[in-house]
């Protein structure tokens, strides 16, 4: 038995993929669902119910999907430029901790909608700044981005912590590690009353059009395009690869940073060690189940915030750990990487 | 006592051995993969699985070595889940090293809440206590800093020796170097590359696990989520710091430990006057700072992460 | 057939998916036969010889050695049986010692200590036996390419191979190396060895073989005892059907195009190219031809705007500078073809309107305010299509999917499209069969006759013979004076190539 490479990859095949991967995955969770003693299809009704029995669930779950979206974007956009960055949780709580920080001093100085706009730049900036480092080290000494990424989340969180128990400490939090928070005057608006859902989300499917456009439509998408899938070639068409690579740098930072300050002027407004649950990783999850496709990203990155939000409501219902979600999600990234492998080879005998 | 005093005490030497002993086991796993040429980014997933495993096998009533063991057991099949992945398949090592990482800490967190569904601060165990060396341990200073040490640690220093042998005096270890240079040279000579990189792959992670072990079964005898702290990534900066011999990884996992086991207690020495934070920082600093010093004089072995396929060049 | 056979192809076939690489081959060797497989590119010459070893599996068919019937995909079981095979591409670790690369596989491997001194006390005796001197501590990276080909064969020996098989082995090396290596290849039949060597150069196969068998389109088509055939029927055999390759005719030059002068360009403190001078006129073809590996990836890379120059100038037009860019050539009208068309003349997942336009994406026709103009470049590679006749093809078919062949004229054709002033060849027919080779050779001496200055890097001897008006060769970084091909001949050629030219040795 060997593979062989397919010379072209059905429709169907691509948009099979991800649902077989994701149908595969909860199969094998449901293993482990019913381990726990607990019928896995209960479990799974209770999930959806979770995320959408009602309207303050929709909700919910589509708050969950605002980061989720743009930490996805920032993974899709690195990997196809073949860029591994896997520093999209640190990326996100430096922008989260410089919009709690501008959010917190800016409101005084500049009208509200203005700081916004400056508040969610600033959040990109910072994270676009923090994976610069690492992509100069590739590009200048060949040192793998994939560790170094990797090494900086822990840092970073290390460095917020430095900040919310120092500096930017809320003195009125009673001792919690609790940033100051921003003012009321630059908190997202709500897009649905009586819910904790923002317009964040909005900003973030737009992103993801944007992103579509500039890579399907655009010369630098193309160009981006040639330098990942080979290097070597692109370089000869005059294509160069630094640059470019610094391109995509500031692309993907900036949109897992936007994550963080949006998640500080839309849903927290202020910054604490659990501001967030490992979206920046997830991303990579949603990144992948979507091919890379920005506009796969916003489906795959309501399919995860599905399984956050529901598998917490179905543990509170039913007593299944919560952390059934994570295995979902990470079982479902294996599983697609298997599918994916499927849909440009073909098993031979 | 004063900064530099701390150097002159055997304390501190007895903790690096002890703080290192799980860097060298992840470090020795790591070593291993990626010189038959493949990248094992599950190191932190598996890591973790080694520590509950270990733990929770303890915990029910077994003795600390079988504990041991069956976490390495459990490191070895989740390793056999990434060697199938990335060699028959051949899958990107990046992204599937992540999966696994993923997979074995949520799989983890999950079996241990199943198992423990509320408490409020984890169970402890017996931890492995100091094993003497008669004789040695006498020594003033250098017996108490290195010969009153746990058993694992005595066992992660011998592993280092065995695989430094074994790569360069058996035919096996020849194997595997060629593995990680030129499969294509490894099948041309009537050996099979894909079987020589799943047993490293195996072997590798069944020591990582045991790394992981190391923190629960004598370091901090109990386990609770995010124990393992970034150490699996550091390993994998450590391997590149080493060049890729398992004596270097050695050196370069004391020096690590060296330096968190001195900011620990420059910690207590300064007290507030500078935030811990920052100490805690050190090691992961230090770790792309070996990236970077080493990454060009390095000799990387030339088909790492390059995926194998029969036929295919 | 009067020799004792040592080794039996039957009917062996090979599809790789709609196509037929092997069919229905036979073919047989007898003890002490210097077999010569003869065929072009793409023949099917060396897939069947990796189904011999055991690399594939045959659909159908079946492989003796000695009798014995050899379990398919197994290189171990061929090993055993005392096959050994020396690859084009050499399956060597450069990070490792000679010795290493030799006793990789030779021991079992639960073994717990390797017996080095024996091991190296048993190549000795072999390279003496055979005169192939290396020394077995050296680090392979640190070789010349004829003495990892000599490891390569020793490795076969030192696993006491009776058949030994050659996949083009003289194609990376020069003309003395290569008589020697026929050399020891004789002497090993002599002594009782057999030898195949897969080929498609008709000198070395009349002057070294006892026997030839052709393949064509992945079948036998003859077989001839070499001392009862001539080049002239060989070569009608292997190509099957008279193709003309286009002559070139005489013209007068133009203003000098592209000059170097005392040009070197280092990598890691080494002269890659050393104090290298050479002029390019308009409506001229200048030949480089070498051994590959001496250099003239450099000078690829040097002149497609890739590298700059250490020391020395460059002039191209009269302008004169250290180094070009990609973008500054394609501007001002430079045609550039890459040494290997799958690593850097495509990108083989992208569609082939995309591989038309991306060297000059920037341009107007093609873009505007950042945006690409797809219908204007799917139009574009529609035209290149039709024009240069690439077949199988439509502008959204992916690159991958198209031959060698197609390939290279895809991207001839994005560069001769807007009338070049300055081509660049580099191995512009490595790999093709001849209905595609001829095709290249006409369009670059149509360019020529345009008045473009063609640089062609070759390691074809009758290719830059055919072709160019003025030839040098190259050598270890350095360039041989200019000679009118007119004065040309083949033998002096061949020692230009060896680094000997003109009362001076650069080697």
């Amino acid at each position: 038995m060997r593979l062989e490479r397919r010379d072209n990859t059905p429709l169907v095949l691509m948009i099979a993929a991800p649902v077989v991967a994701v149908v595969i995955a909860l199969a094998l969770s449901g293993v482990l669902i019913a381990l726990a003693g607990v019928n896995p299809l209960d479990a799974y009704y209770e999930m959806v119910k979770g995320a959408f029995g009602s309207r303050l669930s929709i909700s919910e779950t589509l708050t969950r999907t605002t980061p989720l979206i743009l930490t996805g974007l920032a993974a899709a956009v690195a990997f196809r430029a073949r860029l591994w960055n896997i520093g999209g949780e640190g990326q996100l709580y430096l922008g989260a901790l410089v919009a709690a920080w501008l959010g917190h001093s800016l409101a005084s100085v500049v009208p509200g909608p203005l700081a916004i706009v400056i508040i969610l730049l600033a959040g990109m900036v910072a994270g676009a700044l923090l994976l610069l480092g690492p992509v100069i080290l590739r590009i200048r000494l060949g040192v793998d981005e994939v560790v170094t990424t990797l090494i900086l989340n822990f840092i970073v969180l290390l460095f917020v912590s430095m900040m919310i128990e120092g500096p930017l400490k809320d003195p009125l939090a009673f001792g919690w590690p609790q940033s100051v928070p921003v003012d009321r005057e630059v908190l997202l608006p709500k897009l649905l009353e009586r819910s904790r859902l923002h317009i964040g989300l909005l900003v973030a499917i737009f992103a993801a059009v944007v992103v579509w456009v500039v890579q399907s439509r655009t010369v630098f998408g193309m160009e981006t395009k040639a330098a990942g899938l080979n290097p070597k070639a692109a370089s000869f068409a005059g294509i160069k690869l630094g640059k470019t690579l610094l391109a995509v740098a500031c692309i993907s930072g900036g949109l897992a940073g936007l994550a963080g300050a949006i998640e500080v002027t839309g849903l927290k407004g202020y910054v604490t060690l659990d501001l967030s649950p490992g979206y920046g990783y997830s991303g990579i999850v949603v990144a992948m189940l979507a091919g890379l496709n920005p506009i796969g990203v916003v489906i795959t990155a309501v399919f995860v915030a599905i399984v956050f939000v529901g598998a917490d409501s179905m543990s509170r219902a039913l007593g299944v750990p919560s952390f059934i979600a994570d295995v979902i999600v990470s079982i479902s990234l294996l599983t697609m990487l298997v599918c994916l492998l499927f849909t440009s080879y073909r098993v031979r005998r | 006592m004063e900064a530099l005093d701390i150097f002159t005490s055997a304390s501190l030497w007895g903790a690096v051995l002890r703080i290192a002993t799980p860097l060298i086991f992840g470090t020795l796993g790591a070593l291993i993969c990626e010189r038959s040429g493949v990248l094992n980014l599950g190191i932190e997933g598996i890591m973790t699985l080694g520590a509950m495993v270990a733990w929770m096998t303890v915990y029910q009533g077994a003795d600390l070595w079988t504990g041991l063991f069956v976490a390495a057991v459990c490191g070895g099949m989740f390793g056999l889940l990434h060697a199938f992945l990335t060699v028959p398949l051949g899958l990107s090592q990046h992204v599937t090293g992540l999966g696994i990482t993923l997979f074995a800490s949520s799989l983890t967190y999950y079996i241990y809440r199943l198992a423990l569904p509320v408490s409020s601060s984890p169970p402890t165990i017996e931890p492995f206590q100091p094993l003497a060396i008669p004789g040695l341990s006498d020594i003033p200073f250098i017996g108490e800093a290195l010969f009153s040490q746990t058993a694992p640690t005595y066992l992660a220093i011998f592993a280092i020796v065995v695989t430094a042998y074994v790569f360069t005096r058996t035919p096996l270890g020849l194997a595997i170097r060629m593995t990680g240079e030129n499969p294509h040279a490894v099948e041309a000579q009537g050996l099979n590359p894909v079987r020589i990189r799943i047993g490293t792959i195996v072997v590798g992670s069944a020591l990582m696990a045991m790394g992981g072990a190391f923190l629960t079964t004598a370091t901090f005898n109990s386990f609770f989520p995010t124990m393992v702290q970034g150490r699996g990534w550091v390993c994998i900066a450590l391997v590149v710091f080493a060049s890729w011999r398992p004596g270097k990884a050695l050196l370069g996992a004391l020096l690590f430990a060296l330096f968190d086991a001195y900011q620990l207690r420059l910690q207590h020495v300064i007290d507030n006057a500078i935030p811990y934070q920052l100490f805690l920082m050190v090691p992961y600093v230090l770790s792309i700072v070996a990236l970077v010093i080493m990454s060009r004089r390095a000799r990387v072995p030339q088909a790492l992460m390059a995926p194998y396929r029969k036929g295919e060049r | 057939m009067t020799l004792e056979p040592v080794l039996e192809l039957t009917n062996i076939t090979k599809r790789f998916g709609d196509l037929v690489a092997n069919d229905s081959i036979s073919l047989s060797l007898g003890k002490g036969e210097l077999l010569a497989l003869l065929g072009e590119n793409g023949a099917g010459k060396t897939t069947l010889m990796n189904i011999l070893f055991g690399h594939y599996t045959a659909d159908t068919g079946d492989v003796r050695a000695f009798g014995q019937l050899l379990p398919p995909g197994k290189p171990r079981a061929a090993i055993e049986a005392g096959i050994g095979m020396v690859h084009q591409h050499f399956t060597l670790a450069g990070n490792l010692s000679v010795l290493d690369n030799i006793m990789i596989g030779t021991e079992g491997l639960g073994h717990l200590r390797t017996a080095r001194r024996e091991a190296e006390t048993k190549l000795k005796t072999l390279s003496e036996r055979f005169g192939l001197q290396v020394n077995p501590n050296a680090f392979v990276s640190e070789l010349s390419v004829g003495e990892r080909q000599r490891v390569e064969i020793l490795k076969a020996l030192y696993r006491d191979a009776r058949v030994l098989i050659l996949d083009e082995p003289t194609a990376v090396l020069t003309r003395i190396e290569a008589d020697q290596l026929f050399e020891t290849l004789r002497d090993m039949t002599a002594s009782g060895l057999s030898v195949i060597f897969i080929s498609h150069k008709l000198g070395e196969v009349m002057a070294a073989s006892n026997r030839v068998v052709i393949l064509r389109g992945g079948r036998t088509v003859a077989e001839r005892q070499t001392a009862k055939t001539d080049r002239a029927e060989l070569a009608e055999l292997m190509v099957g059907r008279r193709v003309v390759r286009p002559v070139r005719t005489d013209q007068e030059p133009g203003r000098d195009i592209l000059t170097a002068k005392n040009v070197s360009v280092l990598e890691g403190g080494r002269k890659i190219l050393d104090t290298i001078g050479f002029r390019v006129r308009a409506g001229e073809i200048l030949g480089i031809i070498g051994v590959s590996g001496n250099g003239q990836a450099a000078l690829g890379q040097l002149t497609s705007g890739l590298l700059a120059a250490d020391s020395g100038t460059l002039s191209y037009d009269g302008h004169e500078t250290k180094g070009f860019s990609p973008h500054m050539l394609v501007r001002a009208g430079t045609g550039r073809i890459p040494e290997d068309r799958n690593t850097e003349g495509a990108v083989g997942e992208m569609a082939i309107w995309e591989n038309s336009v991306l060297e000059r994406i920037r341009e107007s026709r093609f873009s505007g305010n950042g945006f690409v103009k797809r219908a204007a470049c799917r139009n574009y590679a529609d035209e290149l299509i039709e024009r240069f006749d690439i077949r199988g093809a439509t502008p959204d078919t992916g690159t991958r999917q198209l031959s060698g062949g197609n390939m290279q004229k895809m991207i001839l054709g994005r560069n001769l499209a807007s009338s070049p002033n300055l081509i660049i060849a580099n191995q512009p027919t490595r790999g093709l069969d001849e209905g595609a080779i001829a095709a290249v050779h006409g369009e670059l001496l149509e360019a020529r006759k345009a008045g473009a200055a063609v640089l062609l890097i070759s390691e074809d001897l009758d290719e830059v013979l055919a072709l160019s008006d003025t030839i040098q060769a190259i050598f270890k970084g350095r360039l041989s004076a200019a000679v009118p091909a007119a004065q040309a001949e083949s033998r002096a050629i061949g020692l230009m190539m060896a680094g000997i030219w003109e009362g001076e040795n650069a080697a």
